[in-house]
């Protein structure tokens, strides 16, 4: 056996090994999904979507507890957004290249690997208790945003990278500030991967339970929030509550529940690839 | 576009309800007197169906005040509690000295209720034809810290028991159930060996043992109830023979150690808000029925009136 056919077994090798690392994840995907497919669409109709907490498997519902997940939701992309992106914008294009500036990005960097629970400990003492703002809908979406923010930077500094620096040169040239540049130019360019990032982060905001039920969050709420000082309930915990129950019963509902948050998530996916489509269709150097 | 449809979706979902919750308000405000207010409710995620059950009901009767109920464990919820962030606290043990000590730094009193009884059941794999019944004795020298890696297999707690690995499945340290279970059996609330698996999701539990011949574990009642047919009940001596436990058996208190009390902690400050009074007093008459619904044990009869007496004592203390 000479090197020339080593070398080709070992390129089929690994794309064999590819293959079957890409199909592991999709495999397990469509596995899960399945399993509560069967198990719990049979459990979704206007009465589930629309009913209040209740002891009766039969009779409970997610009202609250989405409305809850929006409300979050919303008020988590108002707090995070201009914050990240303003972190992102200034890391990649102001700060100066150096000490400084490295110990920043390795924080930060490090930040997004820290368990999502710390964050709600974190939450809890300076959002509920020093800033006093309670077991509201604000302090959850606070401690959200905090938890999805090291994303958001990173996302946003990695996006900005890849404008060509060209442009900025070329802008400058025409006598423009940096802001200008930024705002006319990097912006505009880099903006779809930015919102990519952002959906990506909120999606994982969408799916916590734990940072939330250490902020306050709660089980059972028969209404809906009213304002951001609310208390409110998200369909993580209601899932995570169901789960726990004795009664068969309740596993359904949370299988059903479990669709509806994959429902929106997969709806916050399909407007990430819908917006990063059309920004990128609007770009022509 | 999209996300205005949805949007717009979300606000008529909740005009609606919101039109709804009106109309009932409306049917009900002359029948019912008017108690209007929040009460803020935390703490085990054991008492919580209960909980839940007592507030859905109370909520038919007067829709205008608010129950919420979070699910921080019975610790979590007493810590809450002790700085006056909630009125009631829902506990599957009673309150430990250290959490007395943050109510009386933050000048809250309080009143402790039962409401319910719940058995811990001691389980084994339907396949397991050796084990007739265990002995405090012998369930202490499987669970106690000594026996970490030393009581490994069956024939060491009995010698005519099987020479196989036990394997062992019980709730996570930070629950009630096992400070609780660690308490009666080992005689010191948290404490046993640590090479178990632990999950804080009894259903979890429940798998383990039904696919594994040799596991043994110990949960909640509820769950055995639901799941007999993928489990085996063991009986347990206390003293005087072998009972297994049942809805009799937890509420005459003949199945001894494993039966507990469920509480709910009532904050003085808050019993002076009169939707308070109605709660806790609608909770006490109609916990019988909604805990047996639920899955748990009701006190006897005399239990419950010495539980509303408890109260009204309470009550006449703060006038």
């Amino acid at each position: 056996m000479n090197n020339i056919t080593k070398n080709h077994i070992k390129d089929k090798l690994f794309s064999a090994t590819g293959i079957f690392s890409t199909l592991i994840g999709l495999i397990l995907l469509a596995v899960f999904i399945g399993d509560i497919i069967v198990e719990g669409a049979g459990r979704i109709n206007w009465d589930f979507i629309t009913g209040l907490p209740s002891r009766k498997a039969e009779k409970a519902g997610i009202y609250t507890a989405m409305i809850g997940t929006v409300w979050v939701l919303v008020l988590t992309t108002i707090i995070s957004f201009p914050i990240g992106v303003s972190a992102g914008i200034y890391l990649e294009e102001y700060a100066k290249k150096g000490r400084l500036s490295r110990l920043l990005e390795v924080n930060i960097s490090n930040l997004a690997g820290v368990p999502s629970i710390i964050y709600g400990l974190l939450g809890l003492e300076i959002f509920v208790r020093i800033l006093g703002f309670g077991n509201s809908l604000l302090a959850g979406s606070m401690t959200l945003s905090l938890l999805i923010l090291p994303i958001i930077i990173v996302a946003t500094r990695e996006s900005i990278k890849a404008v060509p620096q060209s442009i900025r040169d070329a802008s400058f040239a025409m006598g423009a500030t940096k802001w200008q540049t930024i705002q006319y130019q990097v912006l505009p360019a880099s903006f779809g991967g930015i919102l990519t990032g952002i959906i990506l982060a909120l999606s994982r905001a969408v799916g916590e339970a734990a940072p939330l039920i250490v902020v306050g969050a709660l089980a059972y709420v028969p209404f809906v929030p009213s304002s951001p000082m609310s208390e409110f309930s998200v369909l993580p915990i209601q899932i995570f509550n169901w789960i726990s129950r004795p009664q068969h019963e309740f596993l359904v509902n949370a299988a059903a529940a479990i669709i509806i948050l994959l429902i929106i998530t997969f709806i916050m996916n399909g407007i990430a690839m819908y917006l990063r489509s059309r920004w990128q269709k609007k770009i022509k150097w | 576009m999209k996300m205005k449809a949805l949007v717009k979706t979300f606000y008529l979902l909740s005009f609606t309800a919101l039109m709804f919750s009106a109309c009932k308000t409306n049917q009900q405000g002359n029948s019912a007197e008017k108690l209007a207010g929040n009460i803020r409710i935390d703490g085990s995620s054991t008492v919580y169906p209960v909980t839940e059950a007592v507030a859905e009901e109370f909520r038919a009767d007067y829709p205008d005040v608010d129950v919420t109920i979070g699910v921080s464990g019975t610790g979590g919820g007493f810590k809450k509690f002790g700085r006056g962030e909630t009125d009631l606290s829902n506990a599957s043990r009673p309150i430990k000295q250290s959490e007395i000590d943050l109510c009386n730094e933050n000048n809250i009193t309080y009143v402790e209720l039962m409401v319910a009884y719940d058995g811990l059941a001691v389980i084994v794999n339907p396949s397991n034809d050796w084990v007739d019944h265990f002995t405090v004795e012998e369930l202490k020298k499987i669970w106690e810290p000594a026996a970490q890696d030393k009581i490994m297999k069956w024939n060491q707690i009995r010698p005519e028991w099987p020479n196989e690995e036990i394997h062992l499945f019980g709730p996570g340290v930070a629950s009630g159930t096992y400070d609780y279970f660690t308490e009666a059996i080992v005689g010191q609330a948290g404490s046993s060996r640590g090479d178990f698996t632990a999950s804080e999701d009894d259903n979890v539990l429940v798998q383990g043992v039904a696919g594994d011949k040799f596991g043994l574990g110990f949960f909640g009642l509820a769950y055995y109830e639901e799941n007999m047919g993928k489990l085996k009940l063991v009986g347990v001596d206390g003293g005087n023979g072998p009972v297994l436990p049942s809805i009799e058996s937890v509420s005459n208190a003949t199945y001894t150690p494993l039966s507990r009390p469920l509480f709910i902690y009532v904050n003085s400050t808050a019993a002076h808000r009169t939707e308070v009074q109605s709660f806790v007093k609608f909770y006490i008459d109609n916990a019988p029925q909604l805990s047996k619904e639920v899955g748990y044990v009701p006190m006897p009869d005399a239990e419950y009136t010495k539980q509303k007496n408890i109260f009204d004592q309470f009550l006449k203390t703060l006038e």
